[in-house]
């Protein structure tokens, strides 16, 4: 398989600006190469019990970005994404965050620095919008601490943020997917981090959720300059939404960085096997993926699989 | 706490924002102090917790004045704050008292170890008598009554190894990556499986009186219960009822998923395993000293929890789903367990019947209630 990086390079060689974001991006570059970002990985291997999913991994997430992380289904998105949020412990290496090693932190320090909204949460029955929102707030809790006035006002305004204000009194179980990930999302705001890390935020949502839902991520991240860590499927809304990308497969970072740099049809087929033409969306000018026709995808394909490239089989299927 | 206010406080940043001083809705109220203190403040978990503990008081009053020398509650009263008559004085303190004390105390022990396996599990059948532990509990009693003929401090400590042992087996039997909801109710099951089959297979090992001694304990019961039994339970009680209160808020976040808790910074397995340990120690303390008292840890926890929750006196939807309802649940069981103890002595005649037997059997309504509601409601 070809690789544009080695693992274990550092990232940030990859040359060139993205328009329109080109102050945001340079500073990208220069706080790559003079200081460290808060959050990376430092050539992790992943794995759960004896199955590996990743090895020498090395990632880091740039300050102040929307990094996205896309890859075909069982690349090992997610499990870099617990790694990052310190729920999955590296069989080998560490993941750095201000400098530290993630595990040796306090539970609740982490906490208030890294928020994470992992891809299943429970609704406990019977609990209202407020309550769940409130939940967010338990790493800047304690005994003597229980409900301050802090608290509360935290809480109102990420309710706002979110457009979940009205819904307080509701039971959570009662509303719509949309709303209730805009009720799950209001209650990672309300843990106040700077970081924020989300789990496919948008699966199960209908379009117009999905976007609302990246449009908040979106805002989240420019106004209040916080930096956010996706896991989305959708490689469209990735290129569209995301200031840093990072294309993995089987495991290893293939590409990363800006998406008007990364998003290529070579990429594409590199990374998800997949045949396709990338045109500029007529929206933001951003890189859209647009899927070869079926017709087209079968010419190709034979020829591929006797050459024996390793991504042949996968586009086969 | 004379200075303490409830929540209207005003925010110290910008004027114009009069809208904002008003709690959020859907929230806990709080009370706060001028020292930056704050408690959450749950007012209707609170009167339950007031209402069911003088419920229990109340019936624990009427408890000690029934039996063969009836003594009315006037009297009963005089007598504990130490202005009766010596012969009361007698039948009060040393004969009916700690009877009475052990039936609070089990019942609590069985209420809040039951609210928290249920929590833990996230399952309103995850109860220590679902989950094999009262069953352990047994086994361990029998074992010294059938093959050692032991005395009755032997088979407390035996109740109280056998129930031990038992949680540790479920717990780790249970555990793969942490222990999670279903995984540790079938393991509990076949736990309680096994334990029954153990305990079938000594009885039928035992001689005609041991077998007799061992039936009588296995039934449940607060006869002949003295100050022997209160103190340990109470010292039991007062160690781990703050552990436990401690762990709580973080059992509140555990409710929703072991992820979303762990990003919030709770040390998941660690609050779980001691929660857990806990709950082991009060079921197997409180089966120790009055037999396996049946469903007693099952439905307090739930019959408190429609108290606690709006919604599901209400009966609009929802299933009833477990919570860290901790103290209603145990002043619940202790409410429950005198009651059951008085109707078992008036109803059917003096020391005519087991308490675990009255238990038995409104568990035993209650979980057919609980079937048919979640039935009616399409769940099952």
């Amino acid at each position: 398989m070809t690789t544009r990086h080695e693992p274990g390079h550092a990232p940030g060689h990859e040359p060139g600006h993205q328009p329109g974001h080109d102050s945001v991006s340079e500073q990208h570059e220069n706080s790559k190469r003079s200081t460290v970002n808060r959050l990376s990985a430092d050539n992790v291997t992943l794995a759960y019990d004896q199955r590996v999913i990743a090895e020498q991994l090395s990632v880091e997430i740039p300050d102040n970005s929307f990094t996205v992380i896309v890859g075909p289904n069982a690349c090992g998105k997610s499990t870099l994404l617990r790694a990052l949020s310190r729920m999955l412990k590296p069989t080998q290496g560490r993941v750095l965050l201000d400098g530290q090693v993630i595990q040796s932190m306090p539970a609740k320090k982490v906490a208030r620095t890294l928020g994470l909204l992992p891809q299943s949460s429970i609704a406990p029955d019977g609990i209202t919008v407020g309550d769940l929102v409130g939940r967010g707030r338990y790493p800047h809790q304690g005994i003597l601490r229980q409900w301050s006035a802090e608290d509360e006002r935290v809480v109102r305004e990420s309710m706002e943020r979110t457009g979940v204000a009205e819904l307080a009194e509701r039971y959570v179980d009662e509303l719509s997917g949309g709303q209730r990930q805009r009720v799950w999302i209001a209650m990672a705001l309300a843990q106040q981090t700077p970081l924020l890390l989300l789990d496919e935020p948008t699966t199960y949502l209908d379009i117009q959720h999905q976007i609302d839902v990246l449009d908040l991520c979106a805002e989240l991240h420019e106004e209040q300059g916080r930096t956010l860590v996706a896991v989305l499927h959708d490689l469209n809304h990735a290129a569209r939404y995301a200031t840093h990308l990072i294309a993995l497969r089987a495991g290893r970072v293939v590409a990363q960085g800006a998406p008007n740099d990364v998003v290529t049809a070579e990429l594409v087929r590199e990374v998800f096997g997949l045949r396709c033409q990338v045109i500029e969306d007529p929206e933001t000018g951003t890189p859209l993926v647009v899927p070869a026709a079926r017709a087209a995808r079968a010419r190709t394909a034979a020829p591929r699989v006797g050459a024996g490239r390793g991504t042949g089989a996968t586009e086969a299927s | 706490m004379k200075t303490t206010r409830t929540t209207t406080r005003t925010p110290a940043a910008g004027p114009a924002r009069a809208s904002r001083t008003a709690p959020v809705p859907g929230t806990a109220r709080a009370v706060r102090t001028p020292g930056g203190l704050s408690f959450r403040l749950d007012v209707r978990a609170l009167t339950v917790v007031v209402l069911l503990a003088l419920a229990a008081l109340a019936a624990s009053v009427v408890l000690i004045g029934t039996g063969d020398f009836p003594i009315p509650a006037s009297d009963v009263l005089k007598t504990l704050f130490g202005q009766g008559n010596p012969g009361q004085e007698f039948i009060v303190r040393e004969l009916r008292l700690p009877r009475v004390l052990v039936g609070l105390l089990v019942g609590a022990c069985l209420g809040l170890g039951g609210a928290l396996f249920q929590s833990v599990s996230r399952n309103p059948l995850g109860s220590p008598d679902v989950l094999g532990l009262s069953q352990g509990a047994t086994a361990g009693a029998l074992m010294v009554i059938v093959l050692f003929s032991g005395g009755a401090t032997a088979v407390t400590f035996g109740a109280l190894a056998g129930g031990l042992v038992t949680g540790l087996a479920v717990y780790l039997l249970a555990w793969k990556r942490g222990v999670h909801g279903y995984r540790l109710v079938l393991v509990g099951i076949g736990v309680n499986a096994v334990a029954t089959a153990v305990n079938g297979y000594l009885i039928t090992k035992a001689d005609f009186v041991d077998a007799a001694r061992a039936v009588v304990w296995m039934a449940g019961s607060l006869n002949g219960r003295d100050w022997s039994q209160v103190r340990p339970l109470l010292i039991l009680c007062a160690v781990l009822l703050p552990l436990v209160l401690g762990n709580a808020r973080g059992l509140r976040m555990l409710e929703m998923g072991d992820d979303t808790a762990y990003a919030l910074g709770v040390r998941v397995e660690r609050v779980r395993l001691l929660l857990m340990a806990s709950a082991v120690l009060l079921t197997a303390a409180a089966t120790a000293a009055a037999g396996p008292v049946a469903f007693v840890a099952l439905t307090a926890p739930q019959l408190a929890r429609r108290l606690t929750l709006p919604r599901c006196l209400n009966g609009a939807g929802g299933a009833p789903m477990p919570g860290p309802n901790l103290l209603p649940s145990m002043c619940m069981g202790a409410a429950l367990l005198v009651t059951a103890d008085w109707a078992s002595q008036r109803a059917f005649g003096a020391d005519q019947l087991p308490v675990g037997v009255v238990t038995g059997v409104l568990g035993g309504v209650y979980l057919l209630w609980l079937l048919v509601a979640e039935r009616r409601k399409g769940r099952i």
